[in-house]
């Protein structure tokens, strides 16, 4: 065979190659992201999570009413229902007349059509600190006119005559803030315990691998009462926030800890390791420079499917009354003037916290199922 | 396998051991005790005590002394089957969960068998039909079913039942068997009232195990034993459900040692929402009122299911995987 | 006139996956004799494994068969046994794959050797129960009588005390035995057809000394033909009396196995053989290889398959249009445009 047909048959077969390798020499972090990028509906819970958290930090812009402000009069005024055309695009709600009921003494309101308030966008209203630094009183919507004192309650009021909808707004802060910060402390401690675990095995690794099957097997739910009825009632609103924080993310480390043992069992082996050990870098250096970016985006998709789990058990936590309790506003807190069939009955619309919450969470966890899925693709 | 019982029977005491102290401190965790709690609550009511009968009642019921020889004091009690009394009710801890033990067991044991019943059909649809319409509605139903906290789908149900329908579904009897004593008429009855809690309570699990018992299924699917089979000519049903589904079932069986537990302290928040006898809602007053003996005996049945639970699972899958079972 | 008794028609089985059809099996034609022992040979990924999952008709979505025929001689059986029982032709391409006729000649007059027996095993049966199983899915008999026939049939493989084998698990068995189960469990219904699919692959040198020879006694034994997979062209030489040479889902070359190796027509039957480790090489010279590697499935070059690595190649006429398989001699026949610019439709 002559050299020139060699060389060519070669050259053939190796163009043929090339293509195949573009996509090798992607980074990491580029590959998850096409990979994530492929689950549309990933991709969409990631934008209803980026709203919630933009509701969260700016609850003042999305409210009507200041949150704690009541009004004995206007308790239970049904929803409020946004109408957007009228003969034309036109933004309003009905007002509401109400009317005492002659055998129970109570104020009972209902939907007046006959009264309109025209709202519009990005209204003045009540002052509010954006970011607890800049006041400001510029609202999401409100009535048209600002110097009207007419109610708009969205989402209706409560026994207190508190607007529900601008509660929901800040409760969404108090809950979402919960599950945040509790899952970051959950995962501090999980790494940190994981890491020593999995990383320099031996007596460490036996000790807290004992506690994490001891912690794992105790039912979380009478535990969480306990600790939290023994919150005492005198603490502040801070306190007690602090305090559930800690509780849940006591219990909760536990998940990612195995999880990060497991990684760091298995990289400890790896190539890459072992070539950073025997080119001289220090522990510390191996961690954090090789070990734990290549788990990063697993402990990623792991926080945020725990995020959801930590709302639910502040939410159910706080609707028992063990919880945060009023003055403090979170979902569950919401949800505790729900308890009993009167008030639902009378007052159905006090249920729609209860949509946040599903909401939430079902975006939370598509988000974090497709961060996971793109992230370890063999699984 | 009779030698790896043994051993992980061996373990059961000293587990409890730990968890019985775990128990008493979370009692004591609050400040006070529960003369403090029934004092403030008499100043509530416009009545008190003086110093010396509170210092009397401190020492019948034991309160003035350390910490140790009151959970000694305790745990030997236990030990003879004296639970004690409880301070709040005034009546003897045994009496009072009695009945709501057997009740709180029997909720457990039927969703665990909802769970499963349901669960298992879901899953094997669903890895079989994959991508169908089956498949995708069983995705959103699991999603749904697992965004949906077990107290909020009892608090909007029983809304939807009293609002559409005018019926109240809380508690477990009818008026006229609530206090009756057993018989097959009550059995019915509990029968009646039990399988909307059951779901409520299940719903959550069922689409977690769905879910795993999918994705378990799908592994085992496209693995060589299930091709043998099917080049052997045997017919697609039951080759699915002779071998895939038979490997794919044993992690679901080893979850049962979470989930079982899980169940019962989930039991919990659904018994509160719909008032029904069982042991959760006694636990959860118990704690407020600091009634230390019956919440201390409440949170020790707790973990006493749980380790049981875990013993449970761990027996039921080495007898399910030989190899498991060889192994040890 | 011998009538083959399987006839492999211009087949063709792909893949439709999100990012492209994969061609795995792109018209392949052969004939099976009866008795006959038909080696096919082929690099990963050529499609030897696809080729035969599509005659048992096992083959899982995505994949499907687009075209051909696989003509079979069964037997068909009028309730009654023995001379009366006439032949037909049945094309399995056309029945349903999962249909009683199928699985009636699937296991039983069809049977397989798989690649891996014990990932092909279930670990939480017996094998006992999995070979009374292949037994009593084709045969309405009791399960001791099945179990006569399974101890019979393990003792005629070699598997020392059957007995004991019996109740084991597939994992208690040393890699050797298993194989042995697992012919036993083909032979069970006494096929006319055993596929076997790379059976030396996942085993010792030793041991697959051992395995052929058994495999050749029992085909005399029985009269059965069989379709040995394999990328071994040692143990091609050993066990077959036919050869196909399989490359990218097409058949390059087909002959008798003495043909094939001393007088290969094909460039890369030729490149195959030249690429294998000889003693009689002398030291120092470098080791021939075939130049490149297989192309991507969804990347696959236009006309001959092999062009990109062929030393024959010819600008203009080997990368327009696929060579078709046709004689070269009264007995070979090869698909290149040496032989032949006969161009086969696509």
């Amino acid at each position: 065979m002559s050299d020139a047909r060699v060389e060519h048959t070669q050259t053939a077969a190796l163009d043929l190659q090339a293509d195949a390798d573009a996509i090798s020499v992607a980074p990491n972090w580029k590959l998850v992201w096409w990979r994530f990028k492929k689950h549309r509906l990933a991709v969409v819970s990631g934008f209803i999570v980026l709203f919630i958290t933009v509701v969260a930090l700016f609850p003042g812009f999305f409210s009507t009413q200041h949150p704690s402000e009541s009004n004995a009069m206007g308790s239970f005024i049904p929803v409020q229902r946004v109408h957007f055309w009228d003969e034309g695009p036109s933004l309003f709600v009905y007002g509401v007349s109400g009317a005492r009921n002659p055998r129970t003494l109570r104020m009972e309101w209902q939907i007046d059509e006959s009264r309109k308030i025209p709202l519009r966008l990005f209204a003045r209203g009540y002052q509010w600190e954006a970011l607890w630094l800049f006041p400001t009183d510029l609202h999401l919507i409100g009535p048209a006119d600002p110097a009207s004192d007419a109610a708009i309650h969205l989402l209706g009021t409560d026994r207190l005559g508190r607007d529900q909808w601008s509660r929901l707004m800040y409760g969404t802060q108090v809950s979402l803030s919960i599950g945040l910060l509790a899952v970051a402390v959950s995962t501090v401690l999980g790494i940190f315990l994981g890491g020593i675990s999995g990383y320099f095995g031996g007596l460490a690794d036996m000790a807290i691998q004992r506690l994490i099957e001891l912690l794992q097997s105790i039912p979380p739910i009478p535990i969480w009462l306990a600790l939290t009825a023994a919150l005492p009632r005198t603490w502040s609103v801070e306190q007690t926030y602090l305090a559930i924080t800690v509780i849940l993310a006591l219990i909760g480390w536990t998940t990612l800890g195995r999880e990060v043992r497991g990684r760091f069992l298995s990289l400890r082996e790896e190539d890459f390791v072992v070539a950073a050990r025997l080119s001289g870098s220090s522990q510390m250096r191996i961690v954090f420079r090789h070990m734990l970016p290549s788990m990063s985006s697993h402990i990623i998709a792991a926080m945020t499917l725990a995020v959801p789990v930590m709302i639910i058990n502040e939410t159910f936590l706080s609707f028992l009354g063990l919880g945060l309790r009023p003055p403090a506003i979170s979902w569950g807190v919401l949800l505790r003037e729900a308890q009993n069939l009167q008030s639902i009955a009378l007052a159905p619309w006090l249920l729609l916290p209860c949509l946040a919450v599903i909401i939430t969470v079902l975006a939370l966890n598509i988000l974090g199922d497709g961060l996971r899925d793109a992230s370890d693709p063999y699984h | 396998m009779l030698a790896y019982i043994i051993k992980r029977l061996l373990l059961l005491p000293l587990l409890l051991f730990i968890f019985s102290i775990v128990a008493f401190v979370l009692i004591q965790a609050p400040p006070g005790d529960f003369v403090t709690s029934y004092v403030a609550e008499l100043a509530a009511s416009g009545s008190s005590m003086d110093r010396m009968q509170i210092e009397a009642l401190r020492s019948l019921y034991g309160l003035d002394q350390p910490l140790y020889v009151q959970y000694f004091k305790w745990i030997t009690r236990i030990l003879q089957g004296d639970f004690g009394v409880s301070l709040d009710w005034q009546k003897p801890i045994s009496e009072l969960i009695g009945q709501r033990l057997l009740l709180t067991l029997a909720l457990g044991l039927f969703t665990l068998l909802f769970t499963f019943a349901v669960a298992v059909p879901i899953g094997i649809i669903s890895a079989t039909r994959q991508y169908s319409f089956y498949d995708y509605f069983f995705t959103v139903f699991n999603y749904l079913g697992v965004a949906t906290p077990t107290f909020m789908t009892a608090l909007v149900l029983m809304w939807l039942a009293f609002s559409y329908f005018n019926i109240t579904i809380t508690g477990l009897f009818s008026p006229a068997y609530v206090d009756a004593p057993w018989s097959f008429g009550r059995v019915v009855d509990l029968g009646k009232h039990i399988w909307l809690p059951v779901v409520i309570l299940g719903l959550d699990g069922t689409a977690r195990l769905a879910r795993i018992m999918r994705a378990n299924l799908l592994d085992e699917l496209h693995k060589p034993y299930v091709e043998m089979a099917r080049a052997k000519g045997m017919s697609e049903w039951r080759l699915v459900m002779k071998y895939p589904v038979r490997l794919a079932i044993n992690p679901l069986v080893s979850s049962l040692g979470w989930y079982l537990p899980l169940i019962f302290s989930g039991s919990l928040i659904v018994a509160t929402v719909l008032n029904l006898p069982t042991i959760g809602p006694l636990l959860l007053r118990s704690l407020i009122s600091q009634d230390m003996f019956l919440a201390g005996t409440i949170v020790l049945i707790y973990f006493a299911i749980a380790v049981v639970g875990t013993l449970l699972s761990d027996i039921l899958l080495a007898w399910l995987d030989p190899r498991i079972r060889m192994e040890t | 006139m011998d009538q083959p008794l399987l006839s492999v028609r211009n087949l063709k089985t792909f893949f439709m996956m999100d990012e492209g059809t994969a061609k795995a099996v792109d018209g392949v034609s052969f004939d099976v004799q009866p008795g006959q022992v038909l080696g096919i040979v082929g690099e990963s990924g050529c499609g030897k494994s696809v080729t035969i999952k599509s005659v048992l008709r096992i083959v899982q979505k995505p994949g499907r068969i687009v075209g051909g025929e696989i003509l079979f001689r069964r037997k068909r059986r009028n309730g009654r046994h023995g001379p009366d029982a006439r032949t037909e032709i049945v094309d399995l391409a056309a029945l349903d794959a999962y249909g009683e006729e199928m699985r009636a000649i699937r296991g039983s007059e069809i049977a397989l050797i798989p690649q891996e027996p014990m990932a092909a095993l279930s670990p939480v049966h017996t094998v006992g129960d999995q070979l009374v199983e292949a037994v009593r899915l084709h045969q309405d008999i009791s399960k001791p009588e099945a179990e006569r026939i399974v101890l019979e049939r393990m003792r005629e493989v070699g598997v020392p005390s059957p007995q004991e084998r019996m109740t084991m698990y597939a994992w208690e068995l040393s890699g050797g035995l298993r194989q042995r189960v697992m012919i036993a469990m083909a032979l069970s219904c006494h096929p006319k057809l055993l596929i076997a699919d790379e059976p030396t692959t996942a085993i010792d040198v030793t041991t697959q000394a051992q395995v052929l020879s058994l495999l050749r006694g029992l085909q005399e034994q029985h009269d059965m033909a069989i379709i040995f997979i394999t990328h071994d062209l040692g143990v091609i030489a050993q066990i077959a009396d036919y050869v196909v040479v399989m490359y990218l889902g097409r058949v390059m070359e087909t002959g008798p196995v003495d043909d094939i190796f001393h007088r290969p027509q094909h460039p890369y039957t030729k490149a195959l053989l030249e690429s294998i480790p000889t003693m009689h090489a002398r030291s120092k010279e470098l080791l021939p290889t075939i130049a490149g590697s297989i192309p991507h499935p969804f990347n696959r070059p236009t006309g001959c398959p092999f062009y990109p690595r062929c030393s024959a190649y010819m600008p203009g006429i080997c990368d327009h249009g696929l060579p078709a398989l046709l004689p070269v001699n009264d007995r070979q026949a090869a698909s290149c445009f040496l032989y032949n610019s006969a161009v086969d439709e696509v």
